[in-house]
């Protein structure tokens, strides 16, 4: 309850700051370019656009990825996947963007391959986790009543793991709509455009303009995620958790 | 016989040779116990049995046919599996983790939720309050449970029970012991139990397999090991002397059974016959008028004769009621008597000690020796 | 690659200078944030806090998904209404202090509840204090834990410290602005890669501090 409040408050006073900013008078007939409400809705849409495309395509090479690495015929690869994934996650978002214009050049593409980069280390990283750190015992029990290695995954393995896998998306989601801001400066479209007009003009009015939004849409959508994630998650495992 | 081992030898991939040519039958319907000290292979062992681990040389045989031959994954789904760290399904519920077998084997749905229930009310659970509670809602005693209700589930003929009863409280343990022992006198399953401990050996094994370093040093009845071992190696690992320093405490009257049939050397042997039919046991101490000990008969000889004095066993070897169980049962070993008369100073008859309840006395005395 | 090699010979000092830029305002950023961290940590492990503590932790848990331009955008504007300077190092540094103290509030919280309540039984049975307490049992054993976070916090900041350039704070992140901005790809891959490796040092050097103040006790293997 108390967290719900604190959740509304905030989005609601990100919203209002928005609409505050967007409705002053000064600001239209200000000295530089103003945005009206209709700049703010299409850069959302494309800002939201770019994140899922990003997050689809993470996800459908994450999670596969994640998983594979923890079968017995692909387990070596699992500690230089697991370990570049580390590594990645050490390198700040900035230089991972930043180093796409040389790499591919300026352009939408290269925006989404860096969004893409960045988002898939959680996915890897949680969905390797989600399986590896099921209790073996478990596994052996599946195995000694009789189950198939495709029984044992299906049955098993997935649902224990999807809470984790899910939290890995969600993260992951978060970060890339915050990251999705910088990707501007490569090419990528959406609020980061409004953001970064304000920053080189000074303007933190601006910024505002574009960064509130953007922080109530990396708040939203990982309410959303951890809403699915729940209504996923085996009561077995919820009671678990409140216990622990 | 049920499954037989033959030569069974692992080499582990880097060279460990945990199981070194041990061969030995268990017959159905019986309790053979793995006993060893930690490392000696009884783990492995037994999952060379389901196939957890591939054997390396010698063969497994179930009711005949060799393992190898047959498919894992059936194979297993006939095979209830026990462990003690018993990876009961989180997500599933009590029931579902019941059911897992049953439903792999493709029973419906409402022939599963029966079985749950069974097997709940079995292992001594209340079914309508446990079934759709989840593993994290039980305590361990109670995953332990429903850990050996899921082995059962689909009513295989053999179990598999790797220190089922390892993690939990002693005094639980002894709980969950003599509840296994009597629902195992209505199930009568094949099973393997392995275990480290001896007094659980004694306690639940029709037989008892003591490995040493991946080696079989003897099969044998838990009474022979204890009273026979094989070599000193047996002799250390069951501690023959304490457990008979605990039964020296004990005297025939604090455990004998003292109403009992008899039946008179002069009566017929049809009345025999009846009084064992009435009684439902096989076997009648015979007196003589003044209700003197003199022998036993049993129902395979009652054919022989018409009265009953022509049939029986006179027999001289008794205990009084001031015998130490020890003295006991080492002259049960050496006549190779499964139960004494106890009688007094003038050979009345007074009651009869068995086997069982020698044994039975040696599990409390060492349970009691383990809680101090 | 090959140009930002050359650039980087011909000009070591300026890289040097970024670098040392970097490494000042992340420095000044974590340490106030440990102090906060660990203080603000502390005090909401408190009897009778658990509202608090709730409160806390879930909007440093949501203070986390807000990307870090919004947070610089709302320092600027309040640093402007109060007539303070609104670029450069200052809502560079505070920014940075609040995203810091986050994980380190977050693990020291969670170590100091986790602690073994059969251990803090063992201390009142001694005669501890609450005082004691926290000093002589909590705190040893949750350092390991806090000092985890603290790796975490300073990962985090040295790449929002090279965003940060962007509102005038200098830094690494300054020639990967200027490079994107005038197409200098030579400058983008030196600030790019610099900072990935300042960032892969210090959390290889973090790393290294953790087990020294592991007390021998605690380390696994
Ligand atoms: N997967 C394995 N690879 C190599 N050696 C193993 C493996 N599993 C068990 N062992 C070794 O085999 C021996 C027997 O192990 P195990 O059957 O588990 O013993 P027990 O169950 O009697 O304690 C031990 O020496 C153990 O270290
Ligand atoms: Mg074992």
């Amino acid at each position: 309850m108390r967290r719900r409040v604190i959740l509304i408050g905030l989005l609601m006073l990100l919203v209002g700051l928005t609409i505050w900013i967007t409705n002053l008078e000064w600001i239209k007939e200000g000295v530089y370019k103003p945005f009206t409400w209709g700049d703010i809705m299409s850069a959302t849409i494309s800002h939201l656009e770019m994140v899922v495309i990003a997050e689809l395509i993470a996800i459908s090479i994450g999670v596969p990825l994640g998983i594979l690495v923890t079968r017995p015929g692909l387990r070596r690869l699992a500690t230089p996947v697991v370990g570049g994934v580390g590594v990645g996650q050490t390198i700040p978002s900035l230089a991972v963007i930043a180093i796409m214009a040389p790499l591919l050049g300026f352009g939408l593409n290269s925006a989404i391959v860096a969004l893409f980069i960045y988002g898939l280390l959680p996915i890897v990283r949680n969905s390797y986790a989600g399986i590896n750190n099921i209790d073996s015992a478990i596994v052996e029990a599946a195995r000694g009543m009789g189950m198939t290695r495709g029984q044992i995954a299906r049955k098993i393995e997935l649902p224990l793991a999807l809470p984790v896998i899910m939290t890995g998306i969600r993260i992951s989601t978060v970060i890339t709509v915050g990251t999705a801001e910088l990707a501007v400066l490569v090419g990528g479209k959406g609020l980061g455009l409004i953001t970064l007009t304000g920053v080189f003009s000074m303007q933190p009015l601006t910024i505002l303009q574009g960064a509130a939004p953007t922080a109530a849409l990396a708040i939203t959508l990982g309410f959303i995620l951890e809403r699915i994630e729940n209504s996923m998650t085996s009561r077995g495992l919820k009671v678990k958790a409140a216990m622990a | 016989m049920m499954i037989k081992l033959d030569l069974v030898t692992k080499v582990y991939p880097d060279g460990t040779e945990a199981v070194k040519e041990v061969s030995f039958e268990v017959e159905a319907g019986e309790l053979c116990v793995l006993l060893g000290p930690s490392g000696c292979g009884k783990t492995t062992t037994m999952k060379m049995i389901n196939r957890l681990i591939p054997i390396t040389g010698g063969k497994i045989y179930i009711n005949g046919g060799d393992s190898t031959k047959m498919n894992e994954n059936e194979l297993r789904r006939n095979i209830g599996y026990a462990i003690q760290d018993i990876g009961l399904f989180p997500h599933m519920t009590v029931g579902q983790n019941i059911g897992t077998v049953p439903s792999l084997k493709g029973w419906p749905k409402a022939e599963r939720n029966k079985r749950a229930e069974e097997l709940l009310e079995l292992v001594g659970m209340n079914s309508g309050e446990f079934i759709d509670k989840y593993p994290s809602e039980l305590s361990g005693g109670q995953c332990q449970r429903v850990g050996v209700a899921r082995a059962l589930g689909a009513d295989p003929p053999i179990l598999l029970m790797d220190e089922p009863f390892g993690a939990i409280d002693p005094i639980t343990r002894v709980r969950l012991q003599d509840e296994f022992l009597k629902i195992q006198q209505d199930i009568k399953k094949t099973i393997i139990f392995v275990t480290h401990d001896i007094y659980e050996a004694i306690k639940m094994g029709d037989k008892v397999a003591l490995m040493k370093e991946g080696q079989l040093v003897q099969y044998d009845t838990p009474a022979n090991l204890l009273y026979r071992p094989k070599n000193e190696f047996v002799e250390d690992f069951v501690g023959a002397d304490r457990a008979l320093k605990g039964l020296q405490l004990i005297r025939v009257k604090e455990v004998m059974t003292s109403s009992l049939p008899t039946v008179k050397a002069d009566e017929k042997a049809e009345a025999a016959r009846e009084r064992m039919e009435q009684e439902g046991i096989d076997w009648l101490v015979v007196v003589n008028d003044d209700g003197k000990f003199l022998g036993w008969v049993g129902k395979a000889e009652l054919g022989k004769g018409e009265l009953v004095k022509e049939v029986m066993n006179s027999s001289a070897i008794t205990v009084t009621v001031n015998t130490v169980l020890n003295e006991a049962l080492s002259l049960m070993l050496s006549s190779g008597a499964n139960n004494l008369p106890v009688v007094s100073k003038d050979n009345r008859l007074q009651g009869v000690l068995s086997f069982d309840i020698i044994r039975k006395a040696l599990t409390e005395v060492s349970q009691r020796r383990q809680s101090e | 690659m090959l140009g930002a090699w050359e650039y980087l010979v011909k000009h070591p000092e300026k890289l040097a200078g970024w670098a040392l830029e970097h490494l000042w305002i992340i420095l000044v950023a974590i340490t106030i944030a440990i102090i906060l961290g660990v203080i603000v940590g502390i005090y909401i492990t408190g009897r009778g806090k658990e509202h608090m503590a709730d409160t806390v932790l879930y909007l440093a848990e949501i203070m986390m998904t807000v990307p870090s331009l919004a947070l610089f955008g709302l320092l600027m504007l309040l640093l402007t209404s109060v007539g303070l300077k609104a670029i450069g190092f200052l809502p560079a540094v505070i920014a940075l202090i609040i995203y810091g103290q986050l994980p380190i509030l977050r693990n020291t919280y969670m170590a100091i509840r986790g602690v073994d309540p059969a251990m803090i039984e063992a201390g009142k049975g001694m005669g501890m204090t609450e005082r004691q307490l926290l000093v002589k049992v909590k705190l040893p054993l949750a350092v390991p834990v806090i000092m985890a976070g603290l790796r975490n916090a300073i990962v985090i900041i040295i790449g929002i410290a090279a965003i940060a350039a962007l509102i005038g704070a200098g830094g690494l992140g300054a020639p990967i602005f200027r490079g994107l901005r005038n197409a200098r790809m030579d400058l983008i891959i030196l600030g790019g890669v610099s900072v990935s490796i300042l960032a892969l040092l210090v959390d290889a050097f973090m790393n290294q501090v953790e087990r020294w103040v592991t007390p021998e006790g605690l380390k696994r293997r």
